[in-house]
């Protein structure tokens, strides 16, 4: 039972940083220019680099033969426990930037914690992911408040990918019956205690962009119960064409 | 005293005497194998050569992210997958290291890009074929990169310093990419049948596309003695393409895929592999514009840059703020 | 003209501690940590340095070829400023 609930515990992990780097890798040769291109490689090959090392240990978790793999490219919409941010469309630049600076602001703070857990291989690779996500997070950061206090339009543009997220944060700090086991055994973080910390963070950064912190706005969650928004089943059946339409292919 | 690069493109202050006695300098210097400098004098038409060749060849390397950016998305395995953003991303960098060199002579970014965009400057016709499998994946790193390193290892020892600096750069790391496409053929060859049929098929589709790539027959290359003479090129096209043609050969036949030239013989006189007649007409047609992607790559890279236009504005915005302490 | 171009910055890396800094390229950006960042983006990939330098290209001042003679050219005469200019005794050690 226990195993079944860290199992679906490192899932989520993994398939966040799947989602998310699968969204980055879209923008290969389109990014504003050459080094931008560049430098949003780099944050989605840390991304697949850390899905690996998540999913790895989740089939490792589920026994038999299931790979790394199997688990990132044979599971349908359903199954997948990523939190809904990660999923969005990337948008125009500001909105890839948005979505990139909640979840580098949640996950600094998050991995900060997990690297405490008891469990040594979530701590193990929650200590690698510190060192990448500070970097990403000073990325992130500074482009919001570059477009935020840049021209009138990159404010304008950078404001509304900043409202039209955030009914998404909200998810990243809910705690379901996994965490709450997890949290028990001193296994996983108490993403409640880390709530405080973010707002800060966030407030911090949009106050220096000159942007609002949005206000009243109807949170939306489920990515971690498989219910998902309907961008997910389009990413998934691109992600997955080859291994679904060759199955019993090597690659 | 003065500044760190050139500031204009040419040098026409120079009486036409003054330019006789620094050619023959200049002449001098090549001969001797020493390298020539950003700030060096240099006649107009070596650093009209080295813009032309050096931006196109960053430009190939920028035009050549999308065909792979094709299956980025798509890659089969979380392992393939990384390598080919990787790989892509190198592709990037050496853009940028090509650009910077570029640079040094006179002429900024942004003017290089514009000539690619209004069609006045090249970039490698190989990058206006289609890539319809995973197995384009495997050809164009075995083929398309196997060819580009024959071509980059020569130029290590090309006459113009930033660009000899950028050569060697690029190798260095280019070495993995070769090696990353000849897996993926390699394990699609060894694959089902499904999977042998895609990798020989995009063999058929690359080889001949790839023995292009270094250029016309030396008979009818119209640069190729200015740059030889200036050390700008140090092997000939058809010496280069003699020699991919020799390497290739065998690592076809280690992997059982079969070469689509019914010519293609080993020459125990020569010691070289005799090959086919290149369709030159199809070549033409595709520098000229009329392959199968030509427009399709140039669009995209118009709309990613002007796409980003805000972005850069938003930067300069920002940082100029900052500077005046606002 | 959607063209509008970011300043250059030329990039120094250190490639181990202890070394020096040597030359690698330029990049564009709009600001120094932009550039810092894109330095290490574009250089140092494969863990190539330890330290890296960015400097506005502009703010570069270099000396010029044809200075070449008069710059450099007078210190070929001062041998004294190396050790084998020196007749020493062989017995004479740790010198």
């Amino acid at each position: 039972m226990s195993k079944e609930l860290l199992f679906k515990y490192v899932l989520t992990l993994g398939d966040d940083a799947l989602i998310l780097g699968q969204r980055l890798s879209q923008w290969v040769y389109k990014g504003p220019f050459l080094e931008e291109d560049i430098a949003l490689s780099n944050i989605s090959l840390d991304m697949f680099g850390r899905a690996n090392l998540f999913l790895e240990y989740a089939a490792s978790l589920k026994g038999s033969t299931t790979t790394a793999d199997d688990l990132a490219f044979k599971r349908n919409e359903r199954e997948f426990s990523n939190h809904i941010l990660c999923e969005q469309p990337n948008g125009n630049f500001a909105n890839t930037m948005a979505r990139q600076f909640f979840l580098d602001a949640f996950y600094k703070l998050f991995f900060e914690k997990l690297a405490e857990s008891e469990d040594e291989q979530l701590s193990a690779i929650a200590q690698k992911s510190i060192k990448e996500t500070t970097y990403h997070f000073r990325h992130s950061s500074k482009w919001v408040i570059r477009l935020g206090d840049g021209t009138a339009e990159s404010h304008e543009k950078m404001q509304s990918a900043i409202d039209n997220l955030w009914m998404f944060t909200d998810e990243l700090f809910e705690m379901n019956e996994v965490d709450n086991n997890m949290l028990t055994q001193k296994i996983g973080v108490d993403c409640l205690t880390i709530k405080a910390k973010w707002d800060q963070i966030i407030d911090e950064v949009l106050s220096e962009a000159t942007l609002k912190r949005p206000e009243n706005i109807h949170m939306t969650s489920g990515g971690r119960e498989g219910i998902h928004t309907e961008h997910l089943g389009h990413l998934l059946s691109d992600m997955q064409y080859l291994q679904r339409a060759y199955p019993d292919a090597e690659w | 005293m003065g500044h760190f690069l050139p500031s204009n493109h040419s040098s026409k202050a120079n009486t036409l005497t003054m330019s006789a006695v620094q050619e023959t300098a200049f002449q001098e210097k090549i001969d001797a194998e020493l390298k020539i400098e950003a700030k060096d004098w240099m006649p107009d038409k070596y650093r009209l050569h080295l813009i032309r060749q050096i931006s196109q060849h960053a430009h190939s390397e920028v035009i050549g992210m999308q065909p792979e950016g094709n299956w980025i998305t798509r890659a089969p395995s979380l392992r393939s997958k990384m390598v080919l953003i990787a790989k892509v991303q190198d592709e990037a960098g050496h853009g940028l290291y090509l650009y910077s060199a570029t640079e040094t002579l006179g002429i900024t970014r942004s003017e290089l890009i514009e000539q690619l965009q209004m069609g006045k400057a090249k970039y490698s016709s190989i990058f206006n074929y289609p890539t319809l499998t995973w197995a384009d994946m495997g050809a164009i790193g075995w083929l398309v990169d196997g060819a580009a390193i024959v071509n980059q290892q020569s130029l290590r020892r090309t006459s113009y310093g930033p660009y000899s600096r950028a050569m060697i750069r690029i190798c260095k790391e280019e070495s993995f990419h070769q090696r990353q496409g000849y897996e993926i053929m390699s394990k699609m060859s060894n694959g089902t049948t499904e999977q042998q049929e895609m990798a020989q098929d995009a063999l058929n589709r690359w080889w001949w596309p790839s023995l292009m790539m270094f250029g016309p027959a030396d008979s009818e290359s119209a640069h190729t003695s200015n740059a030889m003479k200036w050390k700008i090129k140090r092997g000939t096209n058809d010496d280069l393409r003699q020699l991919f043609i020799d390497r290739t050969v065998k690592q076809a036949e280690l992997i059982g895929l079969e070469i689509p030239d019914p010519d293609l013989k080993w020459n125990p006189k020569t010691k070289h592999y005799d090959f086919g007649e290149i369709d030159w007409e199809e070549f033409w047609e595709v520098v000229n514009g009329n392959g199968f992607c030509n427009k399709e790559r140039i669009n995209n890279h118009i709309k990613a840059r002007s796409e980003g236009q805000w972005v850069r504005e938003a930067a300069l915005a920002y940082s100029e703020k900052k500077q005046n302490g606002v | 003209m959607s063209n509008n171009n970011l300043p250059t910055w030329e990039v120094f890396i250190q490639p181990k501690t202890g070394a020096s800094f040597e030359h690698a390229g330029n990049v564009h950006a709009s600001d120094k940590e932009m550039a810092l960042q894109n330095a290490r983006e574009l250089y140092t990939r494969r863990q190539e340095g330890t330290c890296i330098w960015v400097v506005k290209t502009e703010d570069i001042v270099s000396s010029n070829p044809e200075d070449q003679q008069s710059f450099f050219d007078p210190a070929d005469d001062k041998l004294y400023r190396y050790p084998t200019f020196f007749k020493v005794s062989k017995k004479a050690k740790g010198l």
